[in-house]
């Protein structure tokens, strides 16, 4: 609880007493490449085997001869768009960008790096951690817009390759019933996610005191509670906006 | 002139600073020394603003740190140059940005400008070739260099170093020292430096402080240090065998 306190105190400073606009052009696009451009691998990879999966899974589980098979297709589309592209890419990325926004920011902050910004008179918070969040918040939905993309031709390809859906199934299915709010809502959980691990995350790099274990811890710890918050994040929004 | 009045600091239950007080003049080194633990960080951290003391007064030239507006304070800030422990170097940028990061964020000066103060800086630390290297790439005695290069490179009116020989070998910290000292006469700067290296002590102390468990056991400069009637203070600068042996002779 009064962790949670800490963390909105600590929201609050992001936004207070901020540099000049200039400043901070420059810092969101060094880490949009830090974050997006560098998760791109990792992202896609994961999204093209779970949808993959998904469909060979499925059409497994289907295996009943009154059920039409593009519904394999139709499942793989609704389940990497509302579910897979924004949660298991955002889960994979608070592995990746959450470690590492608390590991570099821990590091500074036992090195007296924030110190020194602090002794400048520049808020160490919002110069810093700012340009993480907004980063973040740009690029974790065009990762997630790839991912979705890729899973669903992951499907597609491990349908077709492993023989359990034609194309033309595939096809049908994937136009079957189509609701486009599905992709707003994947959008709108992306964001949230996105917010939450670079904040989280940033939170914990930024209160480390001791040495390199404490740092190490913070990442771990910043890797945990982003995930938690990002499961939690997920069932409240799916019951928000699905419900 | 800084002026410290009665800084005192608790942390949870521990007293850490008790009722210090004390002046510290422009164009003079004044040395802050003590065992370890025993305050003189936190000591620096309440004087430049990164701990606020429970009591006490912090004055830059009558201007009252702790309690100023904040552009009163923005401006104090503006004017001091910190050379941390650990150097404090920001990892991502090499050696020349560092050096000119604060003109980036603090000035509204041109490019050319920037670069040429940048320049100037590094050259008067001796460090002009190697202004591209990373901050990882250069040895200790270079980052302390490149750190005090950083803290100067406003022009600052009051310069604070926190124990800016730890780790040196002794003739890289006397050079480090020389450095120091050469710039506060150079500039009229007002310099605090902490330290426990007994060289430094007998080299640059013009002025000295000695701190025990929180408290201000003593002052006076580097010819008084070896005759003080201060127990504590004693067994500080003899713990070193070699000049007990000195000191016997
Ligand atoms: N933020 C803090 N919270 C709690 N205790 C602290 C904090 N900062 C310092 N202390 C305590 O205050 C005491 C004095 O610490 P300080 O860092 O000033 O010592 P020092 O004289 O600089 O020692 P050294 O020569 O080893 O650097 C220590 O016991 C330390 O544990
Ligand atoms: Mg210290």
């Amino acid at each position: 609880m009064v962790t949670l306190g800490r963390y909105f105190i600590f929201l609050g400073t992001l936004v207070r007493n901020r540099e000049r606009l200039k400043v901070y052009l420059r810092l969101i696009l060094d880490e949009c490449v830090d974050i997006g451009v560098n998760s791109v691998f990792i992202v896609a990879i994961v999204a093209s085997f779970i949808g993959a999966v998904t469909c060979v899974q499925t059409a497994y589980n289907l295996d009943n001869p009154f059920v039409p098979r593009n519904i394999i297709a139709f499942i793989v589309r609704d389940s990497t768009i509302l579910e897979f592209a924004p949660t298991i890419s955002s889960i994979v990325l608070a592995g990746k960008v959450g470690s590492s926004i608390a590991g570099q920011l821990g590091t500074m902050r036992v090195t007296e790096q924030i110190d020194a910004l602090e002794v400048m008179g520049i808020n160490s918070s919002s110069y810093l951690v700012l340009p993480k969040v907004i980063g973040a918040m740009l690029m974790f939905p065009l990762l997630t817009i790839m991912a979705a993309f890729l899973g669903i031709l992951g499907g597609y390809l491990a349908g077709v390759i492993v023989g359990v859906i034609s194309h033309e199934d595939f096809m049908t299915g994937l136009r079957f019933s189509y609701n486009p709010f599905g992709i707003k809502f994947a959008l709108i959980k992306t964001e949230v996610f996105a917010f939450l691990i670079a904040t989280i995350s940033a939170y914990q790099g930024f209160n480390v005191s001791g040495g390199a274990l404490e740092v190490g811890n913070a990442s771990t710890n910043a890797v945990t509670a982003s995930c938690i918050s990002i499961i939690v994040a997920d069932f409240v929004l799916t019951q928000l906006l699905l419900a | 002139m800084i002026e410290i009045k009665n800084i005192a600091k608790t942390f949870g239950d521990r007293q850490v600073l008790a009722g210090i007080d004390g002046s510290f003049q422009p164009g003079e080194t004044s040395l802050v020394i003590g065992g370890s633990g025993t305050g003189k960080s936190v000591l620096l951290k309440c004087m430049i603003g990164l701990v606020t003391p429970d009591e006490g007064e912090v004055l830059y030239d009558g201007r009252n740190f702790l309690t100023a507006d904040e552009n009163t304070r923005k401006a104090i800030r503006r004017e001091m140059g910190v050379l941390f422990q650990g150097s404090a170097l920001f990892d991502s940028k090499n050696v020349f940005d560092n050096v000119r990061f604060p003109l980036d964020m603090l000035t509204q000066m041109s490019e050319d400008e920037k670069a040429d103060r940048a320049h100037a800086s590094l050259q008067r630390v001796g460090l002009e070739n190697a202004e591209q290297r990373m901050p990882s790439e250069i040895s200790g005695g270079m980052k302390k260099r490149v750190g005090i290069a950083r803290a100067i490179v406003m022009n600052p009116k009051y310069l604070f170093c926190d124990e800016p020989n730890s780790g040196l070998d002794p003739l890289t910290s006397i050079k480090i020292d020389q450095l120091i000292k050469e710039i506060t006469d150079e500039y009229k700067i007002t310099t605090v430096v902490i330290t426990h290296d007994m060289n430094s002590m007998m080299e640059i102390g013009e002025k000295i402080m000695f701190l025990f468990e929180g408290h201000k056991l003593w002052e006076g400069n580097s010819d008084t240090l070896a005759h003080s009637d201060v127990k504590e203070l004693n067994e500080f600068i003899y713990a070193n065998k070699l000049l007990r042996e000195l000191e016997r002779k």
